[in-house]
């Protein structure tokens, strides 16, 4: 079993509760997702099927760093350039609209999403292949079940750490 | 002659332009201010223009916020005052 798998529909779950060890496999920083976000995150993604459906998280790095500080305040949906069930790529001109939206909140992209239409939430070898952004959150929603499984990640180097995932209001 | 024009280099790629955030360049099109930065920084052939002489697939590059994708590619035009940004593609699978 995979670190946080089970957190089908609901990712507030993951707070508190379970085994420890999975809870201290944990790495910083906890992406934290405004309820009103993750919906639109989720919508978009099955908007998407049968194709991999994607976007961009934006947010605030902490201060004197380079790492986000972990809360997403606007989700920006992006088209699939890819138009694929397989792979993703953000809309090249989606990309600048999101960064240029997000610089005029004062905001940083800090992340990207992307579904799994039909396996786990976790990245795969492309996902990881692909992750250029070492500070960023890479943000995976499996639909392969019944109800939407979001998870987190960071890439760094080839690794994976996965993060917690926080719903707030 | 041509004005230099600012390009501005995407996290990755700025340990081969000795840690710039911007530089500059000169030419008429995108594809001359490449050239001419390759050649000023080797480090970066074949991290922007491929070796049959494309965009590379996995960088994404403005003209003033215009993707040139959609303005001729390596042929869009540049002219003083504009900006240049490379932004790394954002795709996975």
């Amino acid at each position: 079993m995979l670190a946080g798998a089970g957190l089908a529909g609901d990712p507030q779950r993951s707070q508190g509760g379970g085994d420890l060890s999975i809870v201290n496999g944990f790495g910083e920083p906890v992406l934290r997702l405004p309820r009103s976000e993750y919906l639109k995150l989720i919508g978009h993604c099955y908007d998407g099927l049968p194709d991999e459906a994607c976007g961009l998280l934006a947010g605030r790095l902490r201060p004197g760093a380079l790492v986000p500080d972990g809360r997403v305040d606007v989700v920006f949906p992006t088209g699939n350039a890819d138009a694929s069930a397989r792979t993703y790529s953000v809309d090249s001109r989606d990309l600048i609209r999101s960064l240029r939206a997000a610089e005029s909140k004062g905001l940083e992209l800090v992340g990207v999403f992307h579904s799994h239409t039909h396996t786990e939430a976790w990245p795969s070898p492309t996902d990881v292949r692909q992750a250029l952004e070492p500070n960023w959150l890479y943000v995976i929603v499996s639909l392969k079940d019944g109800d939407p499984v979001l998870r987190s990640f960071r890439i760094t180097d080839g690794n994976i750490q996965e993060t917690q995932v926080v719903l707030e209001s | 002659m041509p004005m230099p024009v600012e390009v501005r280099m995407p996290t990755i790629l700025r340990p081969h332009v000795g840690g710039s955030p911007t530089v500059t360049a000169e030419g008429k099109t995108v594809g001359e201010l490449f050239d001419g930065l390759v050649a000023r920084y080797p480090g970066l052939k074949g991290q922007l223009v491929t070796e049959s002489g494309d965009l590379h697939k996995f960088v994404n590059v403005y003209r003033n916020d215009d993707d040139i994708r959609y303005t001729g590619r390596l042929d869009t035009p540049v002219a003083d005052n504009d900006v240049v940004s490379i932004i790394p593609a954002v795709a996975g699978g």
